[in-house]
């Protein structure tokens, strides 16, 4: 429960950071909220020869609306996201995500960006990345690109960022009001790793859903949207068969996880239950 | 005044709140750090150990002539094994000590652990139950044939008429999952050679300070004076630190031998796959019972799942023949038979933990009465009603005598605090709306305080039981209690200074009580089986006596009043119908000072000693339980908990209450979240709390309790017993109320813990079977 020896840097700059990086490669780590590296190093899991801590570099701690998106920088921590981070519905939805993610230690050292980072399955904001289709800025010495959430998860644990890529923001395209949103997760005790999990976002015009975003998270190795659902959904009055068979469609369309918690059976029937209630969730408010 | 029944705060908190308290890592300063090299495979014959050049590395080879542990049973249906220090030719579980080494720190000792290579040559293990107990199963000890190292009979003359006679014969086989007992502070020790006198200090994180004495000096074959043990702070035990193990032996030898101070600092990976488990058991159980709904018999089968070894002094025999002993718990029975065993494994030793057996037992008793009360279209309360123990004392089927209880009174109360009737309107209703509302309840005794006749009788060759205690009066006025029994927790320090206070006359806030270490305290056996309350506060009420009567004496002389006319109250003694008084601190400081005007405490001073050896109470209690299955996922929700408790006379109110709180939870942990797995090759699957489920404040109701108080004389402080009923009872309540949830299916619980996909899982049986 001690890790290996490493290497310690404190980058001021994120040039500093970037040119760590590039150095190290493979051997070298980003240290940002350090909830998940940390215990994995303590259990020997991870054994980074070196740790690029970028907690001092203030100029990643932000979170701006800009440009019609909101604009998450490196170190922005989960805990900021508790309370509505601006107007609008989607400040208005991060938070309904932001309490079911660990416990409030966690949430005030964990970053957003960090758990995006991981990829972890079972993480909220991967969903919401996912579900969202967010914008990933990264940034290397190489230089900078973006990318989307089916071009970046790779599986669990796994993601396409290279060893010498910072993940530096991530953007979040606004919602206006005509969007409504759901989000339901299903975890053993408060604050664990979620099960299953869902996130619905709609647009409803005239009592109809003209858009929608389906996502599901926690049951298989990475998050993913649910396409043949968004479209039963899209053009629907959204009503309860339509909600039911959605989550009959998410069900099948996974190829679950199985761990000591949850067989495959039981996170379908996990995912059809937590479709239904963020579907629900998002039609009646 | 009068400080017994009031609910002081605990004179332990503010040092603990404040950070101040020292607990074993933190005495670890200065010292170097034992790592332990521990088997990655659960059975194998180990054809090397291999560490680089120089490295200091302990094997059993350097450990020479010291001793394995091997506790024993006085009986012919035991069989004794053997547990090395450090194993040298085999491994029989994932965990079991290999090698050590010592470093600087602690992080290079597990550096230097990792550069261990140990080969092992594997072969299949016996993990479950039915693994052990096949025809041909591979034997974890050679001499336990069929795995079998305690099997335990009891019988009555008349089980098979009865069962032949009886109107319903209820049927099932109830198992429970492993469990760990989750101590905060998990184990550790910092063992210190004393250059001077060449004795060694072993601070550990025990419950039984005294009898870790005992065991290493023995293992070591050296003299007790040799050793002093201490138990400083410690982070909760519940059990699993009542038991010698191979690294505090290992540690006190290498202190021995490098002439140092090593410490060995636990972390929670070795803590839930390498330390003790418990619960793992399998009960088959058939209960006869006549038209009226009075049980007639019961027929257990009961097997233990004990691990790899037995623990030191319990015994592997602690869940399968209190088990044995304790089955028929609250009710009247005549017709009994029952068989115990425990089952060797290749897994983890098993110890005692809160509860032992009774909260497996208790479930299946509470579910047989359910189950039973269904069959005859009797009510859950009127079932029981009629076969409740209500004449005390109660001597048992298996002998166990029950001092008098409210075991009716506990549940009429509990039923009346919940309202069922008006429970059953709302359940309908939630029903016809999809909404699947239950309401379970448990009625337990608690066999409390159990001193040297209830061990004896489990005939175990090491017999607890006694307590003694030591009060003094120093020049100054202030008392010191010195006690036994070793608190890691509970409050004692708190209730005994109230008990005494009563006695003497001295404030709690002027009496220090002293526990935990061997060199200053009697020999006594720990703290466990909810006995130091009873033991050693009873012990501390007899010692008080005494002290107060030679308190009395001086004061009698000083104030020239006959003794028995001398009142001591508040620090004061008083002439009875007078206005002389005089400080306590005063005749304390005449009876060091002039102590030739004192004859009449010549011999004694201003102390007493006093030892209670009792044959044990009874505590009860009835627990219930609403809570709400969710249709879609399974999950279950606990939405009230209702705990009326019968502990005798309450010493502190608020401490028993915390006891109920932390007990109940642990019985909630039993019942919904925590297992401990293994996979087929033997591998412990839950070596972290993200996968070993320990609930949190969020899972846990608010928890509704209400006392109350049947005299007792089998207490001479009238105090029952309180540690354990919580986590005895609750597992019971919560699997009634899902089974109640889940009626409509048909759906009935028999294991533990009830996880939201098995409930979803039976729920789709259900379906599939009506079909």
């Amino acid at each position: 429960m001690k890790p290996v020896s490493f290497r310690y840097f404190a980058p001021r700059s994120v040039d500093e950071a970037i040119d760590l990086l590039a150095e190290h490669g493979e051997e070298g780590k980003i240290l940002a909220g350090g909830q998940s590296l940390v215990p994995a190093m303590n259990f020997r899991l991870a054994r980074p020869a070196s740790l690029i801590d970028i907690n001092r570099i203030d100029a990643l701690d932000y979170v701006r609306e800009d440009g019609g998106q909101l604009r998450i920088g490196a170190l922005a921590r989960h805990a900021r996201f508790e309370t509505p981070v601006a107007r609008g519905v989607l400040a208005a939805f991060l938070p309904r995500v932001a309490r079911h993610i660990g416990h409030l230690p966690i949430r005030c050292r964990g970053t957003f960006c960090g758990s995006i980072a991981h990829a972890d399955p079972a993480s909220e904001w991967c969903l919401v990345a996912t579900t969202l289709n967010a914008e990933l800025a990264i940034m290397s010495r190489r230089g900078r690109r973006n990318v989307r959430p089916n071009e970046y998860f790779a599986g669990a644990l796994t993601t396409t960022l290279q060893p010498d890529e910072l993940l530096a923001e991530i953007r979040l395209g606004l919602l206006d009001d005509s969007w409504r949103t759901g989000f339901a997760e299903f975890s053993r005790r408060a604050g664990d790793y979620a099960l299953a999990m869902a996130a619905a976002v709609l647009r409803l015009e005239d009592g109809r859903i003209v858009d929608a975003r389906l996502g599901v998270g926690g049951a298989a190795d990475r998050p993913s949207r649910i396409a043949a659902a968004e479209a039963l959904l899209t053009g629907s009055d959204g009503g309860p068969d339509i909600v039911r068979e959605a989550g009959n469609i998410a069900a099948e369309a996974i190829e679950p996880l199985e761990d000591i918690h949850a067989s495959t059976v039981y996170r379908r029937d996990l995912v059809r239950a937590m479709v239904r209630r963020a579907l629900n969730q998002a039609l009646t408010r | 005044m009068r400080w017994v029944g009031r609910p002081l705060p605990r004179y332990e908190d503010p040092v603990l709140l404040q950070g101040h308290g020292r607990y074993s890592a933190d005495l670890a300063q200065g010292a170097r750090f034992l790592r332990f090299v521990r088997s990655p495979i659960a059975r194998g014959r180990i054809l090397t150990v291999n560490a680089p050049p120089e490295t200091p590395m302990i094997t059993a080879a350097a450990l020479g002539d010291v001793k394995p542990i091997c506790p024993r049973l006085d009986r012919p249906d035991c069989v004794a094994v053997a547990q090395p220090i450090l194993a040298s030719e085999r491994v029989i579980y994932v965990g079991e000590p290999i090698a050590a080494v010592i470093s600087d720190t602690a992080a290079d000792a597990e550096d230097l652990a990792e550069r261990v290579t140990v080969e092992i040559n594997p072969e299949t293990p016996v993990v479950t139950l039915d693994q052990a107990l096949a025809p041909s199963a591979p034997l974890v000890h050679e001499a336990a044939a069929q795995n079998t190292l305690i099997d335990a009979r009891f019988e009555t003359a008349g089980v098979v008429v009865a069962f032949t006679s009886a109107d319903q014969v209820v049927e099932f086989t109830f198992t429970s999952g492993r469990q760990a007992a989750m101590p905060l502070e998990a184990r550790g020790a910092v063992a210190a050679f004393d250059t001077a006198s060449g004795r060694v200090t072993l601070s550990a994180s025990t419950q039984m300070p005294h009898l870790l004495r005992t065991g290493i000096a023995d293992a070591l074959g050296i003299a007790e004076s040799e050793l002093r043990v201490i138990a400083p702070e410690v982070g909760g035990g519940f059990g699993q630190k009542m038991a010698l193990i191979p690294e505090y032996v290992a540690a006190v030898w290498a202190a021995r031998h490098f002439a140092c101070t090593v410490a060995w600092i636990e972390d929670r990976l070795e803590n839930l796959t390498a330390s003790f488990h418990a619960r793992d058991q399998r009960l088959h159980l058939r209960g006869a019972f006549d038209a009226d709904g009075r049980l007639l018999a019961i027929d257990a089968d009961i097997l233990c799942n004990v691990g790899a070894y037995s623990n030191f002094p319990a015994t592997c025999g602690v869940e399968p023949l209190m088990a044995l002993a304790d089955m028929p718990g609250p009710y009247q029975l005549t017709e009994y038979r029952a068989r115990a065993r425990a089952i060797a494994t290749n897994t983890c030793p098993m110890a005692p933990y809160r509860g032992v057996s009774r909260p497996v037992i208790t479930a299946a008793m509470e579910r047989l009465m359910d189950c039973a009360a269904a069959r005859l279209g009797l009510d859950a309360l009127e079932i029981r009603r009629r076969n409740l123990t209500a004449e005390f004392p109660h001597t048992s089927v298996t002998g166990v005598v029950h001092d008098p209880g409210s075991y009716r009174e506990a549940m009429e109360a509990a039923a009346q605090v919940i309202d069922i009737a008006q429970f059953r309107t709302r359940q309908q209703t939630a029903r016809s709306e999809g909404c699947w509302l239950g309401l379970g309840m448990s009625v337990f005794a608690e066999r409390t305080g159990p001193g040297t006749p209830a061990f004896a009788a489990r005939r175990m060759v090491m017999t607890p039981g006694f307590e003694r205690v030591e009060l003094v009066i120093d020049p100054s006025g202030f008392l010191e209690a010195r006690i036994g029994s070793s608190p890691h927790g509970q409050g004692l320090k708190t209730t005994l200074a109230q008990l005494v206070a009563d006695e003497t006359g001295i404030a709690p806030r002027d009496i220090r009580v002293v526990a935990g270490d061997t060199d200053r305290t009697p020999y006594g056996w720990g703290t466990f089986a909810s006995r130091s309350l009873v033991i050693a506060g009873g012990a501390c009420k007899l010692a008080g006596t005494k002290l107060r009567e030679r308190l009395q004496a001086v004061a009698s002389q000083v104030l020239e009043a006959a003794a028995s006319d001398i009142e001591i109250n508040d620090g004061r003694a008083f002439v009875r119908g007078t206005d002389l008084s005089i400080e306590v601190r005063q005749l304390a400081r005449a009876a060091y000072h002039q102590s030739h005007r004192f004859p009449a405490i010549a011999e004694t001073g201003l102390s007493a000693v006093a030892t209670y050896d009792p044959y044990g109470t009874f505590s009860n209690a009835c627990h219930i339980a609403i809570v709400a299955a969710d249709g879609a996922t399974g999950q279950v929700t606990i939405e009230r908990f209702v705990i009326v408790e019968d502990a005798g006379q309450l010493i502190n109110p608020m401490i028993v209450e915390g006891q109920i709180h932390g007990g109940v939870a642990q019985g909630i942990a039993n019942a919904l979240y925590e297992r401990v797995v293994y996979d087929d090759a033997g591998n412990p699957l839950t070596g972290s709390l993200s996968d070993y489920l320990v609930p949190t404040m969020a899972e846990i109701p608010k928890l509704e309790i209400q006392h109350l108080v049947t005299p007792t004389d089998a207490s001479v402080t009238g105090a029952k017993g309180v540690g354990e009923g919580g986590t005895i009872g609750a597992p019971a309540a919560v699997l009634n109320a899902v089974s109640d949830a889940l009626a409509p299916f048909g759906v009935g619980i028999f294991e533990m813990p009830i996880t939201p996909q098995r409930v979803l899982h039976l729920l789709r049986e259900a379906e599939r079977k009506a079909q």
